[in-house]
């Protein structure tokens, strides 16, 4: 038999956060504390589960248009106006995805020739780069520095461009490090971009939780609105990862491919998701303030712990992450999360699982109650101390 | 600072001031002091537990009781409300607007106890003219807490990007 293959998609590698979901799974034990979740720990709040359910009384069970349902649309235009100051025009720079991770793939595919160069800020989300090469292009990583508290800077992006660079990836609030990039941040990357015509790809999925400093979109930077693909959703705002939504805003010209190939991949975004998201958008604000300032309150415990236990940790001020080091120890990030889900049944996620500069952090998710919190974090610094013993460090 | 403190301890009376401290981002002694003063001025009326008692041996009765009164000249509802709530087997005494006056709540042993309470100490009260005693069948929720679901197993995935 013939191989079956492609050979690019045989060429990419599993997902780092795989490896460990599956050791974790063979372990099969009860008493494991999990650390290493991406998605909130609340449930979707009632009032838009039951717009959901009541969609589904009423009947709407029919595909949407492929864009998305207009009431939706609208409201997205309209949240963004109000938060994120700059205007889409919900019918052609607006589109409903199923999931952030959908606008990503499609946004590459349809930005995208072959070898052109994509740069992609590291860590981060570990889709971006499988999609730039899905999509023919090339990946460009920066890796990310603790000592900028893992922002990007415009000397960094300035070392990375070349005449072939078209798109940058900017994944902030970043998961997994919980950096995010205020307006002062965001003018001199956004400058570059101009200066060097290279479009961006800003996936805002986390806009909503940012603490202490409000969230800037690159979009509303002068200059920018032409050249960014802004990618946001339900999913962390609302707790809404199940019901698989989210949106990308686009100028028309980038808009109308990116359809294309929604519309012949996908056909449109789950209706009742679309329903119970315009119930969320219209009045959804108390629950993601409850939310977010619930989050604020385990961000502080937990950079205040980890410090505690003698690890560096720079404050994050955004989505549900802290990113410690556990470079004093010796050890690598791989083999301290393996040897803590083993002698202590505490499961995080190694930072070498979203990109080579993780190198000696772990990604820490507070998407869990203060109670649980305390437990693992107890655990963990009984590990800390262990490991120091042992190496008399 | 204040009403943040009383959020999260309306949750979760059980934290430690501490920890208080810490998730609110203040220092412990102003936190320490915040809480003695709304103590001090009955801000913080009490720290209770939210029990399910169906899950004990313990028989309980609870009763909910609409109770109409004829108010007094200078005194309002307070007097009477006052000569109810002073029973300490009545556990909550609201003033409400609309078909009745006062809502009762309270525990017994069991239902004759709770009738006798009503029949001997409530309807005789001189301002009383009628109340209507219902018995709670089922306790669903109470004070935002669901108290029928089973353990609260969350069905996340262990481990996700």
């Amino acid at each position: 038999m013939r191989n079956p293959l492609s050979d690019k998609v045989v060429d990419i590698k599993p997902s780092g956060i795989r490896k460990f979901f599956d050791l974790v799974v063979e372990m099969n034990d009860p008493n494991v504390i999990s650390l290493g979740v991406g998605e909130p720990d609340f449930d979707t709040p009632w009032h838009i589960r039951e717009e959901g359910i009541y969609s589904l009384e009423k009947g709407r069970t029919f595909y949407t248009s492929n864009a998305g349902l207009k009431e939706l649309k609208d409201e997205i235009s309209a949240y963004l106006e109000r938060k994120c100051h700059v205007e889409y025009d919900p019918v052609n720079e607006i589109m409903v995805t199923v999931g952030g991770s959908e606008a990503i793939d499609i946004a590459m595919r349809a930005m995208l020739n072959p070898g052109e160069e994509v740069i992609i800020p590291q860590p981060s989300y570990v889709s971006y780069q499988p999609c730039v090469v899905l999509a023919d292009g090339v990946p460009v990583i920066i890796n990310l520095q603790e000592k900028n508290e893992f922002k990007l800077t415009a000397e960094e992006l300035e070392a990375a461009i070349t005449p072939k660079t078209k798109i940058l990836v900017l994944p902030f609030p970043n998961n997994p490090t919980g950096s995010i990039m205020t307006e002062e941040d965001l003018k001199p990357i956004a400058e570059l971009c101009v200066k060097h015509d290279i479009f961006v790809i800003s996936d805002e999925i986390y806009s909503e939780l940012t603490y202490e400093y409000p969230h800037t979109s690159i979009a509303s930077l002068p200059g920018m609105k032409e050249r960014t693909v802004l990618i946001n959703g339900f999913s962390k705002a609302y707790a809404m990862t199940g019901w698989r939504l989210g949106y990308a805003c686009a100028p028309d010209v980038i808009l109308h491919q990116m359809l294309k190939i929604h519309q012949f991949a996908i056909m449109c975004a789950p209706t009742t998701s679309q329903y119970a998201a315009v119930e969320a958008l219209r009045n959804g604000d108390d629950d993601v303030a409850m939310m977010r300032e619930s989050y604020n309150q385990r961000r502080r415990f937990l950079v205040h712990t980890f410090r505690e236990m003698g690890l560096d940790c720079f404050e994050p001020f955004g989505a549900f992450y802290i990113f410690p080091s556990i470079k004093s120890l010796g050890m690598t990030s791989d083999e301290f999360a393996e040897e803590l889900l083993k002698k202590e049944k505490v499961a995080v996620v190694p930072g070498t699982a979203f990109g080579d500069s993780g190198e000696g952090f772990l990604r820490i998710s507070y998407a869990y109650s203060l109670e649980e919190l305390k437990e693992a974090t107890d655990r963990m610094a009984r590990f800390v101390s262990w490991v120091r013993k042992e190496k008399n460090l | 600072m204040k009403e943040k403190i009383l959020s999260v301890i309306e949750k979760n009376s059980k934290i430690s001031i501490k920890d208080l401290a810490i998730v609110l981002g203040e220092p412990e002694e102003e936190v320490a002091k915040a809480i003695y003063e709304m103590e001090s001025d009955k801000t913080i009326c009490g720290y209770h537990t939210i029990i399910n008692w169906d899950k004990t041996n313990r028989e309980k009765v609870v009763a909910l009781i609409e109770v109409r009164v004829t108010p007094q000249r200078g005194h309002g509802f307070d007097h009477i409300a006052e000569r109810i709530y002073n029973f300490p087997e009545v556990d909550t005494v609201y003033l409400m607007s609309g078909a009745y006056d006062f809502c009762v709540m309270l525990e017994g042993k069991t239902l004759k106890q709770v009738s006798a309470f009503v029949s001997e100490k409530l309807s005789t009260l001189e301002s009383v003219t009628s109340t209507a005693t219902h018995f709670v069948l089922k306790k669903y929720k109470d004070h935002g807490t669901i108290m029928v679901s089973e353990t609260n197993k969350k069905e996340r995935q262990l481990i996700t990007p």
